[in-house]
């Protein structure tokens, strides 16, 4: 594993029309890990994948502080939507554009330009098998996206994800709208990207975390209880009880 | 208690008493009827506003068809109006709804797209959607007047083709704006989302997915438009229709910008109030045939909006 960062977060604070939802959490993301962040609902894990990606400002009542850096330089000085290409996001609920399942991932590529043929293809191609649906869809690429079951609607989210070639990956409860059987597969298409990209688990089930994750922050109610290698975390001994309580399914 | 309750009852014996299915009691024949009571009165109120309208349309056609002819169209009035067709009022009608359409709905759509797609909430947006609002319950006597000092005096463009469907566009702005600003706001947030998620700007995400998905409700606010341009008469009366032009028949350019017209809702008012002699049937005739033009127009367009709207994707 690679030490450098890839991402570092200082002080960040968020609020949401004056309410504090995040009160200045710091840690460093390293290159080509799988980070994990898990942590009860409402604890600010969706809000932070917002502020790496700059989509926090759609929402007109937040506010910001500190600084998020990636690959050293500010977010917030840097193209908005070259940020964004550098960052891939899958929200937790499937979202197919209305457009066929090849124009779905050809998206983002014809957004930065692109429009030669072959290429496409081949994006198209690689992204779907990288997202598991390849298989499953190769026959009707120019059906509608949004006709798809959830679970297949959701793979092909991820795969419009890694289409504009992110060095980031932001996985936001990836898998409740997919079948176990699926979910294990993409899990494995993780193990293989992490080769090429920096990926951010957020997910609330823990043992997802403890499957993939090189390194686990807990967080709660905006705040970083733990942050530390999964051998410390989902040990019988982490620094902090409530990390033990949490991941045991104690409390949260 | 009722029949069939009892008969299920007594064939299943083993089913407990308490776990009986499909039991019809007195509670249950309450909601039903009020089930009943609120369809019939929704069904009321279609028949109340159902019968006006056919009985305007009726009425009118059953008085005006028998004048109707191609020679009625295609005629210009003649012997002060009282005899000949209304071709000079057909065309002037056509050519007021055309310009000032090329007008408004460009600028209503892109203008709503703007509001809709790109401003912020502030106190400036929120001023200006009141505003939208508002206009569009100005009566229409306030445009023509507006109309009339801004475009015909202000703009020296004298009473023309131009400044009455300048009027007309100013006047009807705010329905397309409304209507395309509500048509927008149905496409789900989450596929803008998902565009600017993979760093698309929000011009490829309108081009590429909220335009093509709002399209047809777009539409039904330019349909609206159109009803309302070429019905409307004292706007037009102000800013550019006079009560008679003697224009060559057949011709579809026999007007120009710049030139004052004839238009059908000021020629309705014309032969029914202004003219002595007419022919009984000549203003329900004019009536049936802007009525005509109308639904002409916009069947037009609900076709092409029925057409995109069998192509909605989600």
């Amino acid at each position: 594993m690679s030490a450098r960062k890839k991402i570092e977060v200082e002080d960040l604070r968020l609020s949401y029309a004056g309410k504090e939802v995040i009160h200045g959490i710091s840690f460093d993301i390293r290159e080509h890990e799988i980070f994990g962040v898990i942590g009860p609902a409402q604890s600010g894990k969706t809000s932070l994948l917002r502020c790496i990606n700059r989509t926090i400002e759609f929402s007109a009542d937040a506010r910001t502080g500190g600084v998020i850096k990636v690959d050293g330089f500010d977010v917030r000085r840097q193209n908005v939507f070259e940020l964004r290409r550098k960052i891939g996001m899958v929200a937790p609920l499937p979202v197919g554009l209305p457009l066929t399942i090849y124009d779905n991932v050809a998206f983002a590529p014809r957004c930065s330009g692109l429009n030669q043929k072959g290429e496409l293809e081949g994006i198209v191609e690689r992204c779907l098998r990288q997202a598991a649906l390849w298989d499953e869809v190769k026959d009707r690429l120019n059906t509608l996206g949004t006709k798809l079951s959830g679970g297949q609607q959701q793979r092909l989210t991820i795969a419009r994800a890694l289409s504009h070639d992110p060095e980031i990956l932001c996985l936001d409860e990836f898998s409740i709208a997919i079948d176990p059987v699926t979910t294990m597969r993409i899990e494995d298409v993780l193990k293989e990207l992490r080769k090429s990209m920096t990926i951010i688990l957020v997910t609330n089930l823990t043992q997802q975390a403890r499957r993939l994750a090189d390194r686990t922050m807990f967080l709660w109610n905006g705040e970083i209880i733990e942050l530390d290698g999964n051998g410390v975390i989902f040990s019988e001994h982490p620094k902090d009880r409530r990390t033990y309580e949490y991941v045991q399914g104690i409390f949260g | 208690m009722s029949v069939p309750t009892t008969a299920v009852q007594a064939e299943s014996a083993q089913v407990p008493a308490a776990a009986a299915p499909f039991v019809v009691n007195e509670r249950v024949r309450r909601k039903l009827r009020r089930e009943r009571a609120a369809r019939a009165v929704f069904a009321l109120m279609v028949a109340l506003m159902l019968l006006p309208l056919f009985s305007i349309l009726a009425y009118l056609v059953i008085k005006g068809a028998p004048m109707i002819s191609w020679e009625f169209l295609t005629t210009n009035p003649k012997s002060g109006m009282i005899a000949g067709g209304i071709w000079s009022a057909l065309l002037g009608t056509i050519w007021l709804v055309v310009v000032s359409l090329a007008v408004s709905a460009p600028i209503g759509v892109l203008a709503a797209v703007y509001l809709n797609e790109y401003a912020r909430d502030t106190w400036f947006t929120r001023t200006v959607n009141l505003a939208v609002l508002n206009l569009a319950g100005v009566p229409s006597i306030v445009h023509a007047l507006f109309g009339m000092g801004a475009f015909v005096l202000f703009f020296g463009m004298g009473r023309c083709v131009l400044a009455a469907a300048l009027t007309l566009a100013v006047m009807t702005m705010p329905v397309v704006i409304t209507a395309t600003r509500e048509a927008l706001g149905a496409v789900p947030m989450s596929f803008r989302e998902a565009c600017w998620n993979v760093g698309a700007t929000r011009w490829q995400t309108i081009w590429r997915i909220v335009l093509p998905n709002s399209i047809s409700g777009i539409l039904t606010g330019v349909i609206l438009e159109i009803s309302r341009k070429a019905g409307e008469t004292v706007p037009i009366m102000f800013t550019g229709a006079v009560f008679y032009r003697n224009i060559a028949e057949g011709d579809l350019f026999a007007y120009s910008l710049r030139e004052q017209v004839m238009a059908l809702s000021m020629h309705l008012y014309t032969v029914t109030t202004q003219v002595t002699g007419v022919p009984e049937a000549l203003p329900f005739a004019v009536a049936t045939v802007l009525i005509a033009a109308i639904i002409g127009i916009n069947s037009t367009a609900i076709v092409f909006r029925i057409w995109l709207r069998n192509r909605k994707k989600w």
